[in-house]
């Protein structure tokens, strides 16, 4: 719990100093998570490395997440690690399919390969980032696999034809229609399904 | 080590002007060759034999993991971790059960969370001994990994005991561990450890230690500044070979570390023979670990007591309704986990592996983000082997440990 304070604080600290930049903070689990403004990261990043009360010198990650449903739908999470107060701290910017995101490959080299692979798998673009070429997919990949709406079996299939000697590329066939069972029937009773003559209970 | 190389050589013209004979071409290394530690393609542009620019192309073995667990029950994602890195199986699961427990708040028993620790610890004393043993090979010497093979297929015999499998567990659950270690296996433990890896380790480190090959291909070899090691967000060995001393296992202790006494090497010179060192003296470290987690391991439970995320005993399963519906229920649907996001990380034998679990609240992880230390130090290997001979390139990629499983996902 005095951790827990200690993170508010750090909290507090971030966006006294950072005014406009930062929208929100919340800390749960004893974790720091900061939300900021998408254009002001490389300013929020900068400070966070350099200030003497943050010192977060290693960038540990960068990933995305995919809501659909949002206005802006890719939420990109960096990970910040200070090695010196023993800290850790998630920044969030959000961000749509078109509108790219400030590099961080100026103020950390690890984020080069880290932007890389969100660009790879969620398709967002990065600003001023020397080499932004895909880095887990094959060669000439279409789409990005982590989007939501990109399906788990992806569109395309590779074999070897013995009659070609080369691999080639085929529209995915699946035996079996893809099947994705979830099993949500409640763990307790049928929660919010309505059966025939329920609605009698509520009177 | 020229010769060894089934190289397919692509040599562009790039400089014909220059008044040196020595052209400048680029050079295909890769994807199968025995030095890549798997299957990394380099690109590499060379002046004669000195690599200015080294371009890693990863992803051969990408195979989609992360999506893959958005479709699973929790349960069902742990397999997946022993995939990711195949050396170090039981650490990558041990980061998931922790992120997950720490979305579900439960508290894993004392006992469950010292085997935890001390199979944590065998894995990283079997990581060790592949990567020195190879790194051995790489750069000329045979017989380690004749030695450190016997002993690593030694320690999986203790996978092999307590899950049944030799390299993919699926050992470690959220909640505790999948079953309690078998009666004997302590004793068992600790006469490996005295009388058969202590042995071989000894015999490792007199054949490389001081000896004159190995120290010139290592020493001086991809040298890395402190500063520049947390600029490129080195973890594990590689940071701390180069004077850091930083260890999650000391830092932000999970399950029983804190109770246990261990260092933590710190290496001075920050090159490839710094790391062979930091390395060769964490194996030291993690049988001491193995030897206080066996002695002051308590009886008791090993898995959390809660019948709606753990399964309970097979016998109650045969004779009680109840518990016939509870796991019937948890292999099906599996358990719901609260909505929020965590990163938990662990100190790997490769370095920080870390998970970034977001939870919508359903039994499935609604995105699962993994932090494999091997990415980030791959990624460095340009910075790391500019200027140096193309054959120290194999001793800086040997060096840094990698495991396509992990960086690839």
């Amino acid at each position: 719990m005095i951790y827990d304070e200690m993170l508010t604080d750090l909290g507090e600290f971030i966006e006294e100093e950072l005014g406009n930049s930062v929208l929100s903070f919340s800390v749960a689990g004893s974790e720091l998570c900061v939300n900021v403004k998408r254009d002001d990261i490389v300013k929020v990043a900068l400070f966070l490395r350099d200030n003497g009360e943050c010192l977060f010198s290693v960038l540990v990650d960068i990933c995305g997440v995919d809501y659909p449903d949002r206005e802006e739908r890719f939420e990109i999470v960096y990970n910040f690690l200070s090695l010196k107060h023993n800290n850790r701290v998630r920044i969030k910017v959000t961000t749509d399919e078109n509108t790219p995101v400030p590099s961080l490959c100026s103020i950390y080299s690890s984020a080069g390969w880290f932007e890389r692979e969100v660009w790879d798998m969620f398709g967002v673009l990065f600003d001023n980032h020397p080499d932004l070429r895909r880095i887990l997919t094959d060669y000439g990949f279409e789409g990005h696999p982590l989007r939501k709406d990109f399906p788990l079996t992806g569109f395309e299939e590779i074999r070897y034809d013995n009659d070609l000697k080369r691999i080639v590329y085929e529209p995915v066939k699946l035996e079996q229609d893809f099947r994705n069972f979830d099993y949500l029937s409640p763990w307790e009773g049928v929660g919010k399904v309505l059966l025939p003559g329920d609605e009698k209970a509520e009177k | 080590m020229m010769e060894m190389m089934d190289i397919k050589e692509d040599v562009k013209e790039v400089d014909e002007v220059s008044s040196s004979n020595i052209k400048s071409y680029t050079l295909n290394f890769g994807p199968q060759h025995p030095a890549a530690h798997g299957v990394l393609r380099l690109v590499l542009e060379l002046e004669g034999e000195i690599v200015d620019r080294a371009d890693p192309h990863i992803g051969l073995l990408h195979r989609g993991t992360e999506k893959l667990i958005e479709y699973k029950t929790y349960n069902q994602a742990i397999p997946y971790f022993d995939r990711l890195d195949y050396v170090a199986p039981m650490n990558q699961e041990h980061a998931f059960a922790l992120a997950v427990e720490k979305l579900l708040k439960i508290e894993v028993p004392e006992r469950g969370q010292y085997i935890r620790v001390l199979f944590s610890e065998i894995t990283r004393i079997l990581n060790h001994l592949l990567n020195i043993t190879t790194y051995a090979l790489d750069v000329g010497a045979i017989t380690p990994s004749l030695w450190g093979f016997e002993e690593r297929e030694r320690g999986m015999e203790f996978y092999d005991r307590v899950c049944g499998a030799r390299i993919h567990s699926n050992y470690f659950r959220p909640g505790g561990v999948a079953m309690d270690i078998p009666k004997g296996i302590e004793g068992d433990i600790l006469d490996w450890v005295d009388n058969s890896l202590m042995r071989a380790v000894e015999d490792i480190e007199t054949l490389l230690t001081e000896n004159r090959i190995f120290k010139q291909r290592t020493v001086d070899i991809g040298v890395v500044s402190a500063d520049d090691a947390m600029d490129w967000g080195f973890s594990g060995p590689m940071l701390r070979a180069s004077g850091v001393p930083w260890d999650l296992r000391k830092a932000q202790p999970y399950d029983v570390y804190e109770k246990i006494d261990f260092d933590i090497p710190v290496g001075k010179t920050g090159d490839c023979y710094a790391r062979y060192l930091v390395r060769m003296e964490e194996i030291k470290q993690s049988v001491r670990i193995i030897k206080q987690c066996v002695e002051n391991m308590p009886e008791g439970a090993v898995k959390a007591e809660s019948n709606k995320i753990t399964p309970p005993k097979r016998v109650d399963m045969k004779m009680s309704m109840e518990e016939l519906i509870h796991h019937f229920k948890l292999y099906t649907e599996g358990y719901h986990v609260p909505a929020g996001d965590t990163y938990s990380a662990v100190e790997a034998p490769k370095g920080e592996f870390g998970v970034f679990l977001v939870a919508d609240g359903s039994n499935k992880p609604y995105r699962c983000h993994i932090k494999a230390p091997g990415f980030a130090h791959l990624q460095a290997l340009d910075f790391l082997s500019k200027g140096h001979m193309l054959a120290d390139t194999v001793a800086i990629i040997g060096s840094m440990d990698v495991v396509f499983g992990e960086i690839d996902r």
